[in-house]
């Protein structure tokens, strides 16, 4: 079932075109991630389809019954607001304390329950967000960078943890990612963009695709190709052993 | 002597009841020049109630709510920063409102307006300051959740589907009203002391939004009390007393708190 559909969407700030001619579709269950380089219009994309931009033209079309789960890069929060992880975890929505505890136990995070989130490091504020739009149950999990900041070895866990989510919420999945090697392993289907769609569908095919190999050059688009999960050993998203 | 002194002290809680939540979001969103803008139009708002024989309160209110709706569609042009938008209304309105009160047949009472006077406040104004305060506590009580969402991260608040928009015009317009209420017990200087002081000291000593606003209560009230008490043994003037209650118990907490 179609969680998310774009067609033709344009989005301009003032004169200046952000995206053109952006048009996907997205399934309950699929992880979408979209590539490209800076300025290329990832974040916008995100905006649009959660609704704090409206396309200046074309359509986006939400299922009825969507509820969304959205993980920002970073939090606007002033830092005159005092806000501990806890208080944050239960703001705006009605989650128990039990259930908001065990989510950022899921992230490695419950210990930070009693901390400002203002004091939290760029690694352990990603988990807390994590934590934070996976507790609403949402079918539609929206992600901007969702492993920034986090250590080499806490990445894959977490990237674990969201196809995790993605199959026990049977939620459709949309992310914006810089880590090109683990987003070919984890995704079901790539969107590379550069203010319009490059290319777009299995990471194998976009990953051969001459546009995508010019955007990132010859080796990064190598190097894709081969990463697989080599690991002999599990590890949690803290990166202990 | 003591009727018009309770009269006063209720006037000064029942603005404090309202400025201290009010003040906690005006602290959290950077407003302090938006809440002393709306406080400088409330002066506009008084000459045009006097001219148009309406009550100061209404006139005022409606003045300012006018005025924070303009101020949040321009916020979003990039011209000039915030800021400057802001200093131009603010005395761009207090210049207006001086003008109005200059070619005025009636006199209006600018030293009221500017320190306020508190021992004017008449019974007949509490009993409409009082359900006024009661509406703007339970839609505060209401919308509290969704208003504190919208500060901690307003596009998040937005993808989690809160009319976003809306309710930044409604936490402007109890500002607004808030502030034209105000002005007229407290005045304008003191009005905004109000607004900012007591949430300022009160986010020393908080780790929660819940936790500031009861201590933003508490520390307003205090320095109410303080200032009342300083009016009824010294004679000395309310307005400028209970800023400087306020005041002391910012330096007080800010130096308390360093030390610790």
């Amino acid at each position: 079932m179609t969680r998310l559909q774009f067609e033709h969407v344009q989005h301009r700030f003032g004169s200046a075109l952000a995206v053109q001619d952006i048009s996907f579709s997205l399934n309950n269950e699929e992880i979408l991630t979209i590539i490209g380089p800076n300025g290329a219009g990832k974040s916008t994309i995100l905006r649009l389809a959660l609704g704090i931009y409206q396309p200046t033209a074309g359509r986006i079309q939400l299922a009825a019954d969507t509820h969304i789960g959205y993980m920002p890069q970073k939090l606007a929060i002033d830092p005159t607001l005092p806000l501990t992880v806890g208080r944050f975890m239960q703001l705006n929505h009605k989650v128990s304390q039990k259930d908001a505890r065990i989510a950022l136990a899921r992230t490695e995070v419950e210990h930070l329950w009693r901390d400002s989130v203002q004091d939290l490091s760029g690694g352990e504020l990603q988990r807390v967000l994590l934590a934070r739009a996976a507790v609403r149950k949402p079918n539609l999990l929206v992600l901007d960078e969702p492993v920034q900041g986090v250590d080499y070895r806490g990445e894959a866990a977490l990237y674990e943890l969201i196809s995790q989510l993605r199959d026990e919420l049977k939620s459709a999945v949309l992310m914006v990612s810089h880590d090109l090697h683990v987003v070919m392993a984890s995704s079901d289907n790539v969107l590379c963009v550069n203010g319009h769609i490059c290319c777009h569908g299995h990471p194998d095919q976009v990953s051969d695709h001459p546009e995508y190999v010019s955007l990132f050059g010859k080796r990064e688009a190598q190097a894709l190709g081969v990463y697989v999960h080599d690991h002999d050993h599990d590890h949690d998203c803290g990166g202990q052993h | 002597m003591t009727s018009l002194f309770l009269t006063a002290l209720a006037a000064l809680i029942v603005v404090i009841l309202l400025s201290a939540p009010l003040g906690c979001f005006v602290v959290w969103r950077r407003m302090a020049y938006f809440g002393d803008t709306l406080a400088h139009a409330g002066l506009l708002g008084a000459s045009l109630a006097l001219m148009a024989n309406l009550p100061v309160a209404l006139a005022a209110s409606v003045l300012g709510i006018f005025i924070a709706i303009l101020l949040l569609l321009l916020s979003k042009r990039n011209w000039v920063g915030q800021d400057s938008i802001l200093g131009i209304l603010s005395h761009g309105s207090l210049a207006i409102g001086l003008l109005l009160a200059w070619v005025m047949p009636t006199q209006l009472d600018l030293d009221a307006l500017l320190f306020g006077d508190l021992l004017a406040v008449s019974l007949g104004d509490l009993l409409l300051l009082a359900p006024l305060t009661i509406a703007i506590g339970l839609i505060l009580w209401r919308f509290w959740q969704p208003l504190l969402a919208i500060t901690v991260d307003r596009d998040l608040a937005c993808a989690e589907g809160l009319p976003v928009k809306r309710l930044e015009v409604l936490l402007v317009s109890l500002l607004a009203i808030t502030v034209a209420v105000g002005i007229q017990a407290v005045g304008v200087l003191l009005m905004t002391a109000l607004l900012i002081t007591p949430a300022a000291t009160a986010r020393i000593w908080s780790r929660t939004p819940e936790q500031m606003l009861l201590l933003a209560l508490t520390f307003g009230l205090l320095a109410g009390l303080a200032g009342m008490a300083g009016s009824w043994w010294w004679a000395l003037p309310v307005g400028p007393s209970v800023v400087v209650a306020a005041l002391i118990g910012f330096i007080g907490s800010a130096a308390i708190k360093r030390k610790a």
